[in-house]
């Protein structure tokens, strides 16, 4: 029997499952080695449906989403996060750090119909996850690398390597040597393939923290190139500023600059 | 049977949109006594975070609000920044950024056409299942979809979320290479998007004449993208900063997208204003002039005409666009030289700006106030679905009392559907999912 697969989406912009949805012929291919039982975007709606693989996109920030989590958890054998969303609460979670009460009552009219948990979490903080895979957005190459392993039954590898490493092996001229850009490369997990460099630009972070990433020196580093505090925070506190250790070293500078 | 006083029909999901939403109907005696398009995506409250960031960080930020049109976002922030910051980046930058906007459209409208519209007119549940009996078609969709991504890559380094955009211009210009391979793919495709449009024509669409008001960008010199200024079908022509002068936001509680609707003659609070479409098909109607020829000659063969009234006749529009889109590139890339200055630099200065551009789904209106260090004050955004919203509600109630409201259950649901996904409601940028509840009593 072909292996079932779902693609359930939370608090997000889309843009992690049109690595699926911009994926082509190879989509095409996918639809034939699975059975794709829920995909809301793609034409699937099945969403209680006991599947062998569940990709999540999307944070939880309503008591409905956290109801929908634990019911896809139990639905399935192997469910794995798509993004920084789903991995570390998102862009959105930057709304953790403030009462989100008081914006709703700022921008909504009737207030009391908008349900929104206090903070925007990860999935991981809410059910057991098997795979996480950051990135705002992933991109196809991760996604079917981890499709590929799965459907052969090999565990999946997830990224070790920083940007910067990305960066230095395409010969990239480094553009915090060169332009003194405040560049989060070297404490950035790779899979993008260094792209922010490549275009000439420096890295904002948005595959999320590299394991053992020292932001304290980097952040020592943009001090001394003559960053205010308050501009260093921002720089941790950003698409994924509720995951560790971008959060506390966001949260330092913020104090600094009090 | 009229016998029934009350029933409760809850299907579970509407699919192929871009959102989480719900569709409720209530019949009573025959007669549609309340419709809500209810729409319940999580609100992630954009505008909030945007306070006190850094005007040079706004673009990265504004572009997650949606991943099908990222590129829309990042558009009508730019020019509402620069306005403030008082730049003009050249005519270089500007025709990449038209360049760069062809690439979403393609994208997203051969996305919408093929993966979401199509599979309704032709009677399959997806397009995957579509394929198996219209390859050529599917895949040819597939192809474009694909080419707009390219685009986008080119120019942005990624086709969601793109990198290579900041104020001022772009982070880099791209190699003649790869502009000329570029240049040799979208001249290949150019014929496949002429007979997209003669393809879509021949299909069987509901013939559903309704009356609206189109509102959309024009501009004299061209068919509008990033500039222009603000015209409705019925002789409104205004500048964008005027906006808030004729549309306004209210907030209705079946849903977490602010409604917006048109006052005719301008806003007042006594007033009621009216819903308004805004889009491929507005875009059309109010800017058919400004299409290329061979558009114009192409559409020509097939019967169908616009300015239209007939709303089904949008992803028809969404194929014209798509035509132009391409023809838009390829006079681009043909006079395509790499700049040493793919960005002006900017300075930063207190004021207000404001940026409208044409977003695949119609205008995205930006209002920005930074201050005198460059960053964000307050900053209010506008996309379209918000827009759409009440025209679609509008929509629903005359198509579905046109349809027969003695049908079943499953029809009207059917039908509703094929209604709501016509819009190509980006549920992310305004909505999910839509559930519908008829109550009939
Ligand atoms: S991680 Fe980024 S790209 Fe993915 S859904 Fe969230 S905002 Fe969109």
């Amino acid at each position: 029997m072909k292996p079932r697969v779902a693609v359930h989406k939370f608090s997000s912009c889309d843009g992690c499952q049109l690595a699926f949805i911009n994926a082509g012929e190879a989509l095409l291919q996918l639809a034939t080695l699975v059975d794709i039982v829920h995909f809301a975007e793609a034409g699937y709606a099945d969403e209680e449906a006991v599947v062998d693989i569940a990709f999540v996109e999307g944070s939880i920030s309503t008591p409905q989403e956290l109801e929908r989590i634990r019911t896809i958890r139990a639905n399935s054998k192997t469910l794995i996060t798509i993004g920084a969303c789903a991995t570390s609460g998102g862009i959105q979670a930057l709304r953790n750090m403030h009462d989100t009460q008081q914006w709703v009552e700022g921008v909504y009219a009737q207030p009391e119909v908008i349900a929104l948990l206090a903070d925007s979490t990860p999935i991981s903080e809410r059910v057991k996850v098997d795979f996480e895979l950051w990135g705002c957005p992933v991109n196809a190459t991760q996604l079917f690398a981890v499709v590929r392993s799965l459907l052969s039954g090999v565990t999946p590898l997830l990224e070790q390597e920083t940007v910067c490493q990305e960066c230095k092996r395409a010969q990239t001229v480094c553009v915090m040597v060169s332009r003194g850009e405040p560049c989060l490369g070297p404490v950035t997990r790779g899979g993008c393939g260094a792209l922010c460099p490549a275009v000439g630009r420096d890295c904002y972070a948005c595959f999320g923290a590299a394991p053992q990433a020292n932001t304290a020196a980097l952040a020592e580093q943009f001090a001394a190139q003559g960053l205010a505090p308050e501009a260093i925070a921002r720089r941790f506190l950003f698409i994924n500023s509720h995951s560790e250790p971008f959060h506390s070293e966001g949260k330092k500078w913020q104090g600094e600059g009090k | 049977m009229s016998e029934r006083r009350e029933v409760t029909i809850k299907v579970p999901l509407l699919t192929r949109v871009e959102g989480e939403g719900a569709l409720e109907l209530r019949i009573r005696e025959g007669a549609i006594a309340a419709l809500q398009l209810r729409i319940f995506e999580p609100p992630r409250l954009f505008e909030k975070f945007l306070e006190g960031r850094g005007h040079e960080e706004v673009l990265d930020i504004v572009a997650r609000i949606c991943g099908i049109c990222p590129v829309a976002y990042q558009m009508s922030a730019s020019h509402a920044i620069e306005s403030i910051l008082g730049v003009q980046p050249g005519p270089w930058v500007r025709e990449m950024r038209r360049l760069f906007y062809c690439g979403e459209w393609l994208e997203s409208h051969a996305l919408h056409i093929h993966l979401l519209a199509a599979p309704d007119f032709i009677g399959f549940k997806s397009a995957i299942e579509m394929a198996a009996h219209h390859p050529a078609e599917v895949k040819r969709g597939l192809r474009l979809q694909a080419l707009g991504n390219k685009i986008l890559r080119t120019l942005g380094g990624r086709s969601v979320h793109p990198v290579g955009v900041r104020i001022g211009g772009f982070t880099h210009a791209p190699s003649r290479e790869s502009m000329a391979e570029l240049l040799q793919e979208c001249r290949e495709a150019l014929p496949e998007a002429a007979a997209l449009v003669r393809w879509l024509a021949t299909l069987e669409l509901p013939d559903d004449e309704q009356r609206f008001v189109s509102v959309a960008l024009h501009h004299p010199d061209e068919y509008p993208l990033n500039e222009g200024r603000l015209r409705a079908s019925d002789g409104l022509d205004i500048g964008i900063e005027q906006f808030h002068d004729y549309f306004r936001e209210s907030h209705v509680a079946h849903s977490t997208a602010l409604h917006a609707h048109y006052f005719p003659g301008g806003w007042a609070e006594e007033k009621v204003g009216v819903p308004y479409l805004v889009g491929p098909l507005a875009r059309l109607n109010l800017n058919f002039a400004q299409l290329p020829q061979a558009v114009r000659d192409n559409l020509a063969t097939t019967g169908v005409r616009f300015p239209s009234r007939n709303m089904f006749h949008s992803v028809i529009a969404r194929a014209v666009e798509i035509h132009f889109a391409l023809l838009e590139a390829i006079r681009i890339l043909e006079n395509y030289a790499p700049s040493d200055t793919p960005a002006v630099g900017v300075t930063p200065r207190a004021g207000v700006g404001y940026g409208c551009t044409e977003a695949p789904r119609g205008i995205l209106w930006h209002r920005y106030e930074l201050d005198g260090a460059g960053k964000v004050v307050v900053a209010t955004i506008i996309p379209p679905t918000s827009q759409n919203q009440a025209r679609i509600e509008a929509d629903l109630k005359s198509s579905l009392e046109q349809l027969g409201l003695e049908r079943s259950d499953d029809e009207i649901r059917l039908h509703g559907e094929k209604v709501i996904r016509n819009y190509d409601p980006c549920i992310s940028c305004a909505t999910h999912f839509l559930r519908l509840k008829v109550e009939r009593d």
